[in-house]
């Protein structure tokens, strides 16, 4: 053993002394053993010393063994960017060249500025925060908050990306079971046994839970973690059963699905980079078994918070799990049996017990006789009223209850057991409420409204016999509503020791006086008169209590103080504790690191990005990409030299001047088919459909109910009973949605079967003077001449050997096609087809240049020139709606008043007085610009580019009165000056409109 | 009421804090009042401040059901902002900031109104128009609110993720520094505090059964939990249970009720200093003064009076947030809750008159009422006081979803192409 | 995540694979082009939002993609029964202690008379 392991204890524990192993501790480097946390091998080196409390900077020890812990919290620094706040040492489980530091303290945990708070304590109680720092009301923000910021917080962030893996799992199994101490591996094990499919979780790395410390612990004629063990190692080789260590039930949500969070490499000195540091599963579980033990509260006394006082369970556990002594003169102050026996194992183990003072009047019983007998003075009827010390408690002041003498006595630990909180969290997440029963003060569980049931000492038990008891009961029982019947368990467990009693609330004055600090909640600096404090000032309910004293708000989560809290406040009150409130427990119940709940989600997979099948090409052109929704568009093709503006502007040119082709493969796809499908699109649409000829394609608005438009888009008919349907890009899937809402569920009686064609073509549309001449020298078996061909016309033919179902339409102004092939042949027909438009001088255009030349003629984009509360009438497309349909979707939400009102917003176009200048899109729009602010604005502007083809400017908007104020001059005020503009008809280019049919 | 001050607290500090009053009375019910106000959340204490402070009626009582500030007041995540793009909205959330800029001093209890700035960004060509569709009409309106490119936005919040390659790389971000955030709890201890110095009734765990009405069909009071109490007036403000409290009056709502699920990080240094928003990644953040990062995102999917959501919701909502932080996901969720919030058709609240005579309805900010509550009860307390609303919040009535007048926030950022 | 049977494919699924489609057994008014102001509201804008027992539409979008109704209790968030869409409001009174239920009431088919199926 090495000479700095100056506490560790040979012979005692189940570490292995031959595997000696390094770590620091804000930078001093230290020895441990394989299987320490940082908490067993700081105590290893005699350092109770860990941290500094969030408000008063006091030194702060380690309290606990387990989750629970308060104080212990470091930074844990793996390397630069795997540094992780808050980390309880009593669960950070040590490697080879751990390295972690003390957190909130400046410049030292020794010597910490931060401290001259606990000399300011009267001053700064519970929500102080609430009375001062009002004035000036300036300096709140400026002054007052960013100070207080720098002071609070624990830790520190992460500030580079976080280069581990994360992942997820789903799992599904008749019985779960949350705990593997003796409770719940008896239970998983008669569940195993009679042929359930188990899983079984475990927080800690090791299983046994109480049986780590419980020594005289016999199970099935073993020691009881020696039982724990093999019992693992047995149900770990059982085909049914999944055990997992270190895997935290933390959420219980609806219809037992259970999240467990399973730690991976965070306790491993070097791991594969790809092997995830945490993995979240998901358990849906036919019946589950909460067998989440208890966990010990502290007492709540003066000055209970030094370094070196702590639970006596886990001075326990330090020193039979960990083989350390937590001091070499401790001190006891308990209110149950169950410290005695951590005393007589110090003792044991050859550590000097000073006194064990017990709250007790006459306590009696064979701890008490054992204690005794190890010569252990036992101070009945009285308790610790202070302590003493700086950076370690240094002595405990006791005094009889009834008052009198107090008797100061050295000390280098003091254990502290006020008696034991079942762990009712899982259950309180099940949506399960807790009972409070008033005889042993504690809050157990109530009736269950899942497929659920506690065992052990959660459920309240008090014994091992009792523990396995229930245990085997909930496996076997469990197993059978499975219909697992296989075989039965016996198991015999029992133990010398009990778990009953205790005190809960502050003791011997400790909220009373001016400057007592009687700790309930350590982290947060929340003590006993704080409470007294809130139910002073008016806060009658515990969640007031809580917010306002933030007691059971920390990152422990009051898992040592809620029923300390509760027991003053009621106190206070002079109310039973159900009355101040019950507790309840969210999810998580311990805190539970972000990257597992994103799980894979994250950079390429935290959305999926969409690509056409022509995706390639415009790589291959160097295009850059817009992201919409989920796709990934071209929306420009620079050229060496050209920034955005001027391959627009060279697109749309070209365009119009000699052709382009665009890949529209993104358009949404529906095909409508049935013998009343015309009916249904009718329905559907404002526009009529059922006298559409086949072969002819129709432009089509919907709305919803409301009578807004809602998409739009081209519909070709195929044939009689069959209709190729094209959505926004956007609106793809909830159009599909609308469709099959209406037709399920209003309209069932109509045959008319949807299918989502969205993926399954190609689409590519060709514009320009050269278009067809481009197009004519590929296609077969369609004469697409004009005279044969009208502009929106539909035709089915081949296009280099493969289907093509061909839109003669135009989204440009010029004459132009849309051509559908499918998808697998969609790149070689766009490679065939450029390279013939490309040898004419044509090019590719994007999203962009598509965007101008619609605007040039005025075309909408629905979504940008229309917002979800513009009608078709608004928009200017009065002409689409069916004006002799009995009904369509928004016959009757168009009629409403303020949709009929005159002087609605209407679409019109815009030129600046100033060719030159383009407006902004968003500008808002005013009458008068010399007016105040608030100003009257009448509109906005929707659209807006530099028309290469124009020449100038151009831009649409929506008008208050718009189609009333043609030619009028309206103003747009900017940061920088009032831009002019002159109201016109939102066409630019080709107003006649022959340019479609060329 | 005893003024709050730094001497009121030295003072105190040498007597062991023995002087300070209960923060409000908790009497017992009187037979009638003037207004009842249903409801002891933000915007309902508010209300009866108001009621007492700028309109002279003190005999008010607030009824809760469970703990002032328990519901939808206590369970957000404190956003205060008034960036939005319609005449009505600003105006009524405006008016809500100018209020907050000096609400600690005017009730006497820091609300910790921290004006640390709104950043809403821009991840694509839609987001940059509709940004700045609302940054335009912001400024005419009087409202701050201003474009960043990437790299003033990261100025701004160094965590911000800005690289070209992210999913949905930003493009921008619109920023309101007035916008930013409040103490939730302290919102309403402090209304109540106020209120019940003038004489306005608080009375807890009073939970209201039923609306009467006399033959005229005027409201004459509710029954409660606690027995009938008569009012003149009664005001309903009571958040995801207002379709409840309306149907005991007859009165169907525009409604819908979800649970908004939030959480917090363990606390940490300072790391964030502005609020930031994304539509399109879908989340949002900032770091209270204890040094929790707060984050929420969007509504679970069906109607709910439980207060809880499920688990798939804060994984998207943590998935966008450490998108856009990359270095959050060793950070550890520490707590989270749900909340309940009323859902109307066009995403905007009603303060409103109803059909029944001295039935009044403050309801539906869905997941944004926080940031309003102070021009909402300021605003409610006037059309209460006056049976008659006041210009701020005359659009927002009942009867817009017949007439087809909305106030469509959401709409305005419909999803293009 | 709840798990709810969908009624067509005769399984329990996660919520995952629905969506939820607001309020059920509001039907499409016939003569919608006719009604007034009033019934237009009630049909499209008022809801019944209740505290208990809520009837309610999902999609098993990533399923069947059938539109189905459920009742649910909205204050402990369980599924009382799923049924297709077009049969009746079901009778139903919450038990004192409310289990998770979902039973198929076994008719099959679509309905086909229009408007009753919402």
């Amino acid at each position: 053993m090495s000479a700095a392991q100056k506490n560790r204890i040979a012979g005692k524990g189940r570490l292995n002394a031959a595997k000696p192993l390094r770590f620091s501790f804000d930078g001093k480097v230290m020895q441990g053993l394989e299987g320490d946390t940082l908490a067993s091998a700081l105590i290893a080196n005699d350092i109770h010393l860990v941290g500094r409390s969030f408000k008063y900077h006091r030194p702060r020890g380690i309290l606990a063994a387990g989750v629970e812990e308060p104080n212990a919290l470091v930074q844990v620094k793996r390397d630069g960017a795997r540094t992780e706040p808050n980390v309880r040492a009593t669960v950070a489980e040590i490697y080879d060249g751990f390295a972690a530091d003390s957190q909130n303290r400046w410049p030292s945990l020794e010597y910490d500025i931060g401290a001259v708070n606990d000399l300011a304590s009267p001053f700064i109680p519970a929500g102080f925060y609430y009375k001062t720092f009002m004035w000036p009301a300036k300096a709140w923000a400026k002054l007052y908050e960013p100070n207080i910021r720098r002071a609070a917080g624990l830790g520190k962030a992460p500030i580079e990306a976080d280069p581990d893996a994360y992942a997820n799992r789903f799992a599904h199994c008749d019985v779960l079971v949350i705990g593997a101490g003796a409770a719940g591996l008896a239970a998983a094990l008669a569940a195993a046994e009679a042929g359930a499919s188990v899983m079984i979780c475990d927080e800690q790395a090791g299983v046994g839970g109480a049986l780590k410390f419980e020594t005289s612990a016999m199970i099935d004629g073993q020691g009881g973690h020696d039982w724990a063990v093999a019992t693992a190692a047995k149900l770990a080789a059982m085909d049914n059963v999944r055990l997992l260590t270190r895997t935290t039930a933390f959420a219980y949500q609806a219809q037992n699905m259970v999240c467990l969070v399973e730690r991976i490499t965070e306790h491993l000195a070097t791991f594969n980079a790809d092997t995830p540091r945490e993995r979240v599963w998901q358990v849906r579980a036919k019946r589950v078994i909460i067998a989440a033990g208890a966990i010990e509260r502290h007492m709540v006394f003066a000055e209970n918070d030094r370094p070196g006082i702590m639970l006596a369970s886990a001075a326990r556990t330090f020193l039979n799990h960990y083989g350390v002594a937590v001091g070499r003169n401790v001190g006891v102050f308990t209110a149950n049996d169950s410290a005695y026996h951590a005393a007589i194992d110090l003792k044991k183990a050859g550590v000097n017990v000073a006194a064990i003072v017990d709250w007790r009047d006459a306590p009696a019983g064979p701890a008490i006789e054992d204690a005794r007998a190890l010569g252990i003075e036992v101070i009945p009827g009285a308790g610790v009223i202070s302590t003493g010390g700086r950076l370690r408690v240094s002595s405990m002041l006791v005094q009889a209850k009834a008052g009198g003498v107090s008797r100061l006595i050295p000390v280098d630990a003091l254990l502290m057991s006020a008696g034991w909180t079942p762990s009712v969290h899982m259950y309180s997440q099940s949506r399960g409420r807790v009972v409070w029963d008033k005889e042993t003060g504690r809050f157990l569980p109530g009736a269950y409204p899942q497929d659920a049931i506690s065992v052990g000492a959660c459920n309240g038990a008090i014994s091992l016999s009792e523990t396995i008891d229930q245990a085997l009961a909930a496996g076997e029982r469990f197993a059978n509503e499975a219909g697992r019947m296989a075989k039965r368990t016996a198991l015999k467990g029992g133990s010398a020791e009990s778990f009953e009693g205790g005190v809960s609330g502050a003791l011997l004055g400790a909220d009373q006086g001016e400057t007592v600090k009687a700790f309930v909640d350590f982290q947060n600096d929340v003590t006993a008169k704080d409470i007294k404090l809130a139910v002073r000032e008016g806060m009658q309910s515990i969640e007031h209590v809580k917010r306002f004293t933030t007691n059971g708000m920390a990152s422990d989560q009051g898992k040592t103080s809620n029923i300390h809290g509760l027991a003053i406040a009621a106190k206070a009150l002079d109310r039973e504790v159900p009355q101040v409130g019950l507790t309840t427990f969210r999810m998580p119940y311990t805190p539970v690191t972000f990257g597992a709940l994103v799980g894979h989600a994250r950079g390429k997979l935290f959305d999926p990005a969409r690509h056409t099948p022509i995706h390639a090409a415009h790589v291959a052109l160097g295009a850059d990409f817009e992201d919409v929704g989920l796709w990934k568009r071209a929306w420009y093709y620079p050229r060496a030299g050209e920034d955005m503006h001027a391959a627009v502007n060279r697109e749309v040119k070209t365009v119009r001047e000699v052709g382009g082709m665009f890949d529209a493969s993104t358009l949404g796809k529906i095909e409508v088919v049935g013998p009343d499908a015309a009916e249904f699109l009718d329905r559907m649409y404002t526009n009529p459909f059922k006298k559409l000829e086949p072969g002819r394609l129709r432009y089509g608005i919907m709305c919803r109910e409301d009578g807004f438009i809602y998409d739009d888009g081209v519909v070709a008919r195929i044939a009689e009973d069959r209709f190729h349907v094209t959505t926004t890009t956007g609106g793809a899937p909830r159009v599909m949605t609308m469709m099959e809402d209406y037709l399920q569920t209003e309209w069932p009686h109509l045959k008319v079967y949807l299918t989502s064609i969205s993926e399954q073509w190609a689409v590519i549309a060709l514009q320009g003077p050269k278009a067809r001449e481009v197009l004519a020298q590929l296609v077969e078996g369609v004469d697409i001449s004009a005279g044969a061909l009208p502009h929106m016309s539909y035709r089915e033919g081949r296009i280099l050997g493969v289907p093509m179902r061909l839109f003669k339409m135009s989204f440009t102004g010029e004459a132009g096609f849309e051509i559908n092939v499918p998808s697998d042949h969609g790149l070689a027909v766009w490679e065939a087809l450029y390279a013939r438009l490309t040898a004419l001088g044509g090019c590719a255009y994007g999203t962009e240049a598509m965007h101008v030349l619609r605007a040039e003629k005025g075309y909408i984009i629905v979504g940008q020139d229309t917002d979800g509360t513009v009608t078709p009438d608004d928009a200017g497309l009065g002409w689409a709606v069916g004006k002799k349909k009995a009904d369509f979707v928004g016959i009757r939400g168009m009629k409403r008043a303020d949709l009929m009102r005159p002087g609605r917003k209407q679409l019109v176009g815009l030129l600046t007085k100033d060719p030159k200048v383009v407006l902004e899109e968003g500008a808002q729009i005013v009458e008068t610009p010399n007016q105040p602010v608030p100003m009257t604005m009448i509109g906005h502007v929707t659209s807006s580019y530099w028309s290469e083809n124009c020449g100038r400017s151009i831009a649409m908007a929506l008008i208050a009165g718009g189609n009333d104020k043609m030619g009028k001059t309206i103003f747009v005020p900017m940061p920088d000056g009032v831009i002019e503009a002159e109201i016109v008809k939102p066409v630019f280019v080709d107003a006649e409109g022959g340019r479609v049919h060329g | 009421m005893r003024k709050y001050s730094v001497f009121a607290l030295a003072r105190e500090a040498m007597r062991a804090h023995t002087g300070w009053d209960r923060q409000w009375a908790s009497p017992e019910p009187k037979a009638d009042y003037d207004v009842i106000i249903v409801g002891g959340g933000g915007h309902g204490l508010a209300t009866a401040y108001y009621l007492a402070s700028q309109h002279g009626i003190t005999n008010v009582a607030v009824l809760e059901k469970g703990w002032i500030g328990g519901g939808n007041t206590g369970r957000n995540t404190t956003i205060v902002r008034s960036n939005y793009l319609y005449d009505e909205s600003a105006g009524l959330y405006d008016h809500s900031v100018k209020l907050w800029e000096t609400l600690s001093q005017d009730i006497n209890y820091n609300v910790m109104y921290s004006p640390r700035g709104v950043m809403m960004l821009a991840h694509n060509v839609h987001d940059v128009q509709v940004a700045k569709r609302h940054i335009h009409a912001n400024r005419l309106n009087g409202v701050d609110n201003r474009w960043l490119t990437p790299e003033e936005a990261k100025d701004i919040c160094p965590p911000l993720n800005i690289s070209k390659t992210a999913r949905y790389p930003v493009m921008g971000a619109a920023f309101q520094q007035r916008g930013g955030t409040a103490r939730h709890d302290a919102v309403a201890w402090g209304y109540a505090r106020a209120a019940s110095d003038r004489g306005v009734h608080i009375i807890q765990n009073c939970a209201v059964t039923g609306v009467r009405r006399s033959g005229n069909g005027h409201v004459t009071g509710v029954e409660t939990t606690r027995g009938f109490i008569g009012a003149k007036k009664v005001g309903v403000v009571a958040a995801g249970h207002t379709s409840v409290i309306m149907e005991m009056a007859g009165v169907r709502m525009p409604l819908e009720s979800f649970p908004l699920q939030a959480l917090v990080s363990e606390p940490v240094k300072p790391c964030f200093p502005c609020v930031v928003m994304s539509n399109t990644v879908h989340a949002y953040i900032s770091q209270s003064d204890k040094g929790e990062l707060v984050i929420g995102a969007g509504t679970d999917q069906y109607t709910s009076y439980s207060q809880t959501g499920g688990l798939h919701i804060i994984n998207h909502t943590l998935d966008a947030i450490c998108e856009m932080f990359p270095m959050f996901t060793r950070m550890k969720m520490l707590r989270s809750w749900g909340g309940i919030v009323d859902v109307t058709p066009d995403r905007s609240p009603i303060l409103a008159k109803t059909p029944v005579p001295g039935l009044y309805v403050n309801c539906g900010w869905g997941t944004g009422g926080f940031k309003a509550t102070p021009g909402s009860g300021h605003v409610f307390a006037h059309t209460i006081a006056n049976d008659n609303p006041h210009p701020i919040n005359a659009g927002f009535t009942l009867e817009r979803f017949r007439s087809g007048r909305l106030i469509d926030e959401a709409a305005a950022a419909a999803v293009a192409h | 995540m709840l798990l709810i049977h969908c009624p067509y494919c005769g399984e329990e699924r996660p919520e995952v694979e629905f969506r939820q489609s607001g309020e059920a057994h509001i039907a499409r008014p016939q003569n919608m082009a006719d009604i007034t102001d009033e019934e237009f509201e009630a049909f499209f804008f008022l809801r019944d939002n209740p505290k208990g027992v809520t009837f309610e539409r999902w999609r098993h979008v990533h399923g069947c993609a059938r539109f189905f109704n459920a009742a649910r209790d909205t204050v402990t968030d369980k599924i009382l029964m799923t049924y297709k869409a077009g049969l009746p409001k079901p009778d139903i009174t919450l038990p004192e202690k409310t289990l998770a239920l979902t039973v198929d009431p076994g008719v099959s088919g679509r309905s086909l008379l229009p408007g009753d199926a919402k």
